[in-house]
């Protein structure tokens, strides 16, 4: 379900393919409802080794991100802090998740490549950056850690489900088209930095 | 006080210390965003601005970390010879991180190779990493705190280049990665520059780099020149916060240096992230202590 809350455009899980093939990149959303938390290990076990995850995701969202938690299965969860990781890390096997999970939604930090890109368009899927390093402001727009799988991974690397309330700012950065922000703006970023080099190559030469 | 009581009391001073680092980004970092954030002209940029300073509010005001990657613990220690703790220093560094861990809470990051077991507690083989330095004659100690976060970790690189590559190899080097791998490592970032003779000195001239204040300058006035060069050239490339674009890129460029190998040109390059978590403490013999990078930090008053 999207709607305007507060003058932000918000999704709820779960998302239908109809709310994630209407974004576009550079949008700025926000999400409420059920995530879990999958990187390195999670995508190692899911596709690699061909395990089922701890809880189904369908139509919901992933985040890639390792969470400071207290407490235990006992006593309740509390998280302390999250936030994004580096997404490209997961690049090699996101297509194939994707696929398996129907997830429709990633969270993560900086950009990912061309399958991913190819994922988002064939099974309508985006890939969606949170700004990182503010782990506190993202802690608080959670309200509870609902189950936690695969705790052997350790905290970091754990598959823990997350209820969260207006997550965001959420920036598009791959569409279900295809169209990848990131990759438009290593382009851009390389073309620059050619004429910086040139510019100062001169002088590097000659003061030192 | 007898030796076990100051190596306990040091073991708390530094557990809380890395704590607070965890929690409180430097000054020098705070007083530079705050430049960036004032000069940014995009308002996408500049509203991730005003998140980043809303989370470091929230996380002083409620005493968490500011970023979930509490990263791996690094000690630069420039330890006087004659400092009364010197050779207890290893193990009250290893237990204050060990107590930082529980106590702050650090997220456990440390993973044994081949065992691929995390430790959970941030320490292991090698780790907390001691970069020493033992100063003679002297009785004072200083130590460098630095949460080494796996997304600032992962861009860094060194290579040897040609004396033919010349400066402009260097150049090329820092910024070639800069906009690539860089846009995921949480810009604005601090450039580590190392130039020596071989890889391994390189790169830990580069560490070392990023425990210089953002804003300082290399005494050797080319080198500052070079770093002057490649902060205006890289923040022209406009990666902005979160490499999404903006005014700037970096938070500084620092060059560190040894003597070359006149047959190579070692390079290396580090990066900290935005949320660059570095401290500074000095010891004296009776473990007063002052801090030039967290001005709010106090101890048992």
């Amino acid at each position: 379900m999207t709607e305007t809350i507060n003058g932000r455009t918000t999704l709820t899980t779960p998302f239908t393919e109809e709310d994630i093939r209407a974004l576009r990149t550079g949008d700025v959303i926000y999400i409420s409802g059920d995530i879990v938390t999958g990187r390195d290990d999670v995508h190692i076990r899911a596709v690699s080794e061909g395990m089922d995850l701890p809880a189904e995701i369908r139509g919901k969202a992933l985040m890639h991100a390792g969470p400071i938690v207290t407490g235990s299965a006992e006593d309740g969860y509390s998280l302390v802090a999250i936030g994004p990781t580096t997404s490209m890390r997961m690049e090699k096997l996101e297509y194939d998740f994707i696929k398996k999970t129907g997830v429709r939604l990633i969270i993560g930090k900086g950009g990912m490549g061309k399958r991913t890109a190819e994922a988002c368009r064939e099974f309508g899927a985006v890939h969606c950056v949170l700004p990182a390093g503010n782990a506190v402001f993202t802690a608080l727009c959670t309200e509870e850690i609902t189950d936690a799988g695969w705790l052997d991974l350790g905290m970091a690397e754990a598959f823990w489900s997350i209820r969260v309330r207006e997550l965001g700012p959420l920036i598009v950065s791959i569409d279900s088209s295809g169209k990848n922000l990131f990759e438009e703006k290593k382009k851009e970023y390389a073309s620059r930095k050619e004429e910086q080099l040139q510019k100062i190559s001169k002088r590097l030469e000659t003061i030192l | 006080m007898t030796v076990e009581e100051k190596k306990n009391r040091l073991t708390d001073i530094m557990a809380a210390f890395i704590g607070y680092t965890a929690v409180h980004l430097p000054d020098d970092i705070v007083s530079k965003l705050e430049d960036l954030r004032d000069a940014e002209d995009d308002p996408a940029a500049r509203s991730i601005y005003d998140m980043m300073f809303e989370n470091m509010r929230l996380a002083s005001q409620l005493g968490r970390p500011s970023c979930q990657d509490t990263g791996l613990v690094q000690f630069k220690i420039e330890c006087g010879s004659r400092f009364p703790l010197i050779h207890q220093l290893k193990d009250i560094l290893h237990d204050a991180v060990i107590k930082a861990t529980a106590e702050t809470p650090l997220r456990p990051n440390a993973v044994e190779p081949f065992d691929e077991i995390n430790t959970g507690n941030n320490t292991g083989t090698g780790a907390p990493a001691l970069f020493w330095d033992i100063v003679p004659d002297d009785e004072s100690c200083s130590i460098y705190t630095y949460l080494a976060g796996g997304g600032c970790s992962l861009p860094g690189h060194a290579m040897v280049l040609m004396p033919g590559d010349g400066y402009e190899g260097v150049a090329r080097f820092v910024m070639d990665r800069i906009t690539s791998y860089c846009l995921n490592a949480c810009p604005p970032l601090l450039v580590g520059v190392g130039i020596a003779g071989s890889i391994e000195t390189a790169a830990l001239l580069s560490k070392h780099a990023l425990l210089r204040p953002a804003g300082s300058h290399n005494p050797n006035k080319k080198a500052a020149e070079m770093e002057k060069l490649l902060e205006d050239s890289i923040n022209a490339v406009g990666i902005g916060p979160q490499g999404l674009g903006g005014s700037s890129s970096v938070l500084g460029v620092n060059i560190e240096y040894s003597a070359r190998h006149t047959a190579t040109i070692g390079v290396a390059v580090s990066f900290g992230c935005w949320t660059h978590r570095r401290g500074h403490i000095t010891f004296d013999s009776d473990l007063g202590f002052i801090t030039d990078t967290h001005a709010g930090f106090t101890y048992g008053l």
